[in-house]
């Protein structure tokens, strides 16, 4: 069993995403201490890129400030070891398929291996391409995550049975960012994941209010939220930390 | 290794939302490809709507003022609309319709593809949605109103460079937002499989005709076949029918911008290394953390960061060669067609007449250089005026 399953091993997890070194890592550490204090079960750390192409402007926008701040994945590697100190909480890598070949595949997995990243989510790498980082993330005991969406139709249980970690359920079409309401229908999505694979899923993309959050952990076994907490970076800045503790208090509350 | 390769580069690297809707495109144009009826409609609208075959003409002067092998040019510029674009968009747009779809969005540099885009979504009663970096709406002022006088609807993108590589990411995004009723009419030989091989292959007309018309008029192959590269799109249809051919030597332009050893350049594999981004594996400009560089050409149309999976796995191969041209040697060559010739080429294209000024001179009176003129120039005017500090509006 991976070390992501004990994310959910208490009952429903909440996930919160920060963009890493947006605007600073310090402010990024003291985010996700905030955030493992408040009961997160799972953080997912993202890795700037110059062109989030699966992302909406806020998340966009956070990966321009951290890039702008200077933050490169050696920095962010670094804050991850010093992280590893005191937070014992699953940590995944959030970030896109040219980051980790860029930086030779297998530098980069075995590192996400030495200084305790427990998988990693990379939304521009389907089922399909999987055999370009699934060998490596095998070897080092990195799990590479699998997404499966609206769209994913007769898609859908073939992911699941390939799974590992946990299965990444996008809500909604479109990129990240919060929505009003969301309309798929995800308690037939689950289903048909629930048929075929026994690890844990969660659901993203969209999800900001207490309430869209303890009605997607009804369907699935957590929630993931991003831009609800970028925005708290966005408009708290180096102070976020506070406020994006009280909003994840209120989020795994929700969740029970 | 999945579908879609060429060499190690291609492939489907896009999010899943995407997946079923690259399946159904493919296995609509694994349909179409050989369907007769869809054939006789596409050649229909490519002789009679777009001006094909496009002509390949004698340049005698070019050819006489350089001294050596006798130059064509390949007028694709004459073409409806004014560029090689409309080849490829006519194909997706009817393969659209026969999908069912009724909505097509672009994404567009210069404002060729998505005047071509408007313009295939007008004469078959579609919606059209065109995205362009914002300083590329600037540059190209002409062409954004030409859109909307079709009746598309131009989205300016202000993320990222504000350019070509932020026009396709915001595309993509759109994408993924709506797909039911909409087909992404990617306007180069790049993104995920199998956008690379249906726009080579709806462009590949360039060098079907060349190779008849030449054989018609020399009775003979080339022996250089020269286009620029951007995505590569004109570059890969004036090669494919001659990439079987070794005697003939395939030349890919590149914009260097303000040169080779400067940040600002677009020269993709003269300056890129391999790497993954907009859906496939190909050579990008990047950093050593693999951020996307920001990258730099007069040329809006060739300035991106990347290149197709196919040009990539041609220079890997040693099959093309790739040469990069600056802003100063693309912007004389503008000229020097315009006064040698009576043509004034893209800017785009002047990039590869650039180089047969150089290439040209070297070669027997006996041999022959076909240059592709992939566009026309008239929209790149007030800019090069601009260029040589002469502030004019349009």
């Amino acid at each position: 069993m991976s070390n992501i399953a004990s994310a959910f091993a208490r009952g429903k997890a909440f996930i919160p995403f920060i963009t890493c070194g947006d605007p600073d890592l310090e402010t990024t550490a003291a985010c996700v201490r905030a955030c493992v204090a408040n009961g997160a079960g799972l953080i997912e750390l993202g890795i700037p890129f110059s062109d989030p192409t699966a992302e909406g402007p806020v998340i966009q926008a956070a990966n321009l400030r951290a890039l702008t701040g200077g933050v490169t994945t050696d920095r962010i590697f670094g804050l991850v070891r010093d992280l590893r100190r005191d937070v014992a909480v699953p940590m995944v890598f959030m970030t896109y398929a040219n980051v980790v070949f860029s930086y030779g595949a297998e530098r980069f997995i075995s590192t996400c291996r030495d200084i305790g990243i427990d998988g990693l989510i990379l939304p521009d790498l389907p089922f399909e391409e999987k055999g370009e980082f699934l060998p490596l993330c095998r070897q080092y005991g990195v799990d590479l995550i699998s997404l499966v969406a609206p769209t994913s139709a007769d898609r859908i249980a073939m992911i699941a049975r390939k799974a590992e970690g946990f299965l990444y359920i996008v809500s909604s079409l479109g990129v990240t960012g919060t929505r009003s309401e969301i309309t798929t229908d995800l308690a037939s999505i689950v289903k048909v994941v629930r048929a075929n694979t026994s690890i844990p899923c969660a659901i993203g993309f969209g999800i900001s209010t207490p309430e869209q959050a303890a009605k997607m952990a009804s369907y699935s076994d957590g929630a993931i939220v991003g831009s609800a907490i970028i925005k708290l970076l966005a408009q708290y800045g180096t102070s976020a930390p506070e406020h994006v503790g009280a909003y994840v208090r209120a989020m795994t509350e929700a969740l029970g | 290794m999945s579908n879609g390769r060429f060499g190690m580069h291609g492939g489907q690297y896009i999010p899943e939302t995407l997946m079923n809707a690259v399946i159904e495109l493919e296995a609509a144009y694994d349909h179409y490809k050989n369907d007769p009826d869809f054939n006789r409609e596409l050649a229909y609208l490519f002789n009679e709507y777009a001006g094909r075959p496009s002509r390949l003409y004698y340049a005698e002067k070019m050819t006489r003022d350089l001294g050596g092998a006798k130059i064509y040019l390949k007028r694709e510029d004459l073409n409806h609309t004014g560029a090689h674009k409309i080849n490829n968009v006519l194909g997706q747009a009817l393969l659209a319709k026969k999908m069912g779809k009724t909505r097509l969005i672009a994404e567009t540099g210069a404002g060729q593809h998505g005047v071509a885009t408007a313009t295939a979504a007008a004469l078959m009663g579609m919606q059209c949605v065109v995205f362009m970096g914002e300083e590329d709406t600037k540059r190209q002022a002409l062409n954004v109103y030409r859109m909307r006088l079709l009746g598309a609807e131009v989205v300016p993108v202000t993320t990222g460079t504000g350019t070509l590589k932020d026009a396709v990411s915001e595309a993509m995004r759109e994408w993924t937002r709506r797909i039911d009723d909409t087909h992404y009419c990617l306007g180069s030989v790049m993104g995920p499989h199998p956008f690379p091989t249906i726009v080579r292959d709806f462009q590949a007309v360039i060098s079907r005709e060349i190779k008849q018309q030449l054989q018609e008029k020399e009775g003979r192959l080339p022996d250089a076949v020269i286009a620029c590269v951007g995505g590569g799109s004109n570059a890969i249809g004036s090669f494919y029918h001659f990439i079987p051919e070794p005697s003939v030597r395939l030349i890919g332009c590149e914009a260097a911008g303000r040169g080779v050893d400067t940040f600002e350049t677009a020269a993709t594999i003269a300056t890129g290394r391999l790497g993954i981004f907009h859906g496939m594996k190909s050579y990008f400009c990047q950093d050593e953390y693999g951020q996307i560089a920001p990258v730099y050409s007069i040329s809006a149309g060739l300035d991106y960061p990347g290149v197709g999976p196919e040009h990539a796995w041609l220079h890997d191969t040693g099959r093309a060669e790739y040469v990069p041209i600056t802003d100063d040697e693309a912007v004389d060559a503008f000229e020097y067609l315009a006064r040698t010739e009576g043509i004034i080429p893209a800017i785009e294209s002047a990039h590869a007449v650039a180089y047969a000024q150089k290439l040209a001179p070297t070669m027997g009176k006996d041999q022959i250089v076909v240059i592709t003129i992939s566009g026309r120039g008239d929209k790149d005017c007030a800019a090069i005026a601009r260029y040589r500090g002469e502030d004019i509006h349009e």
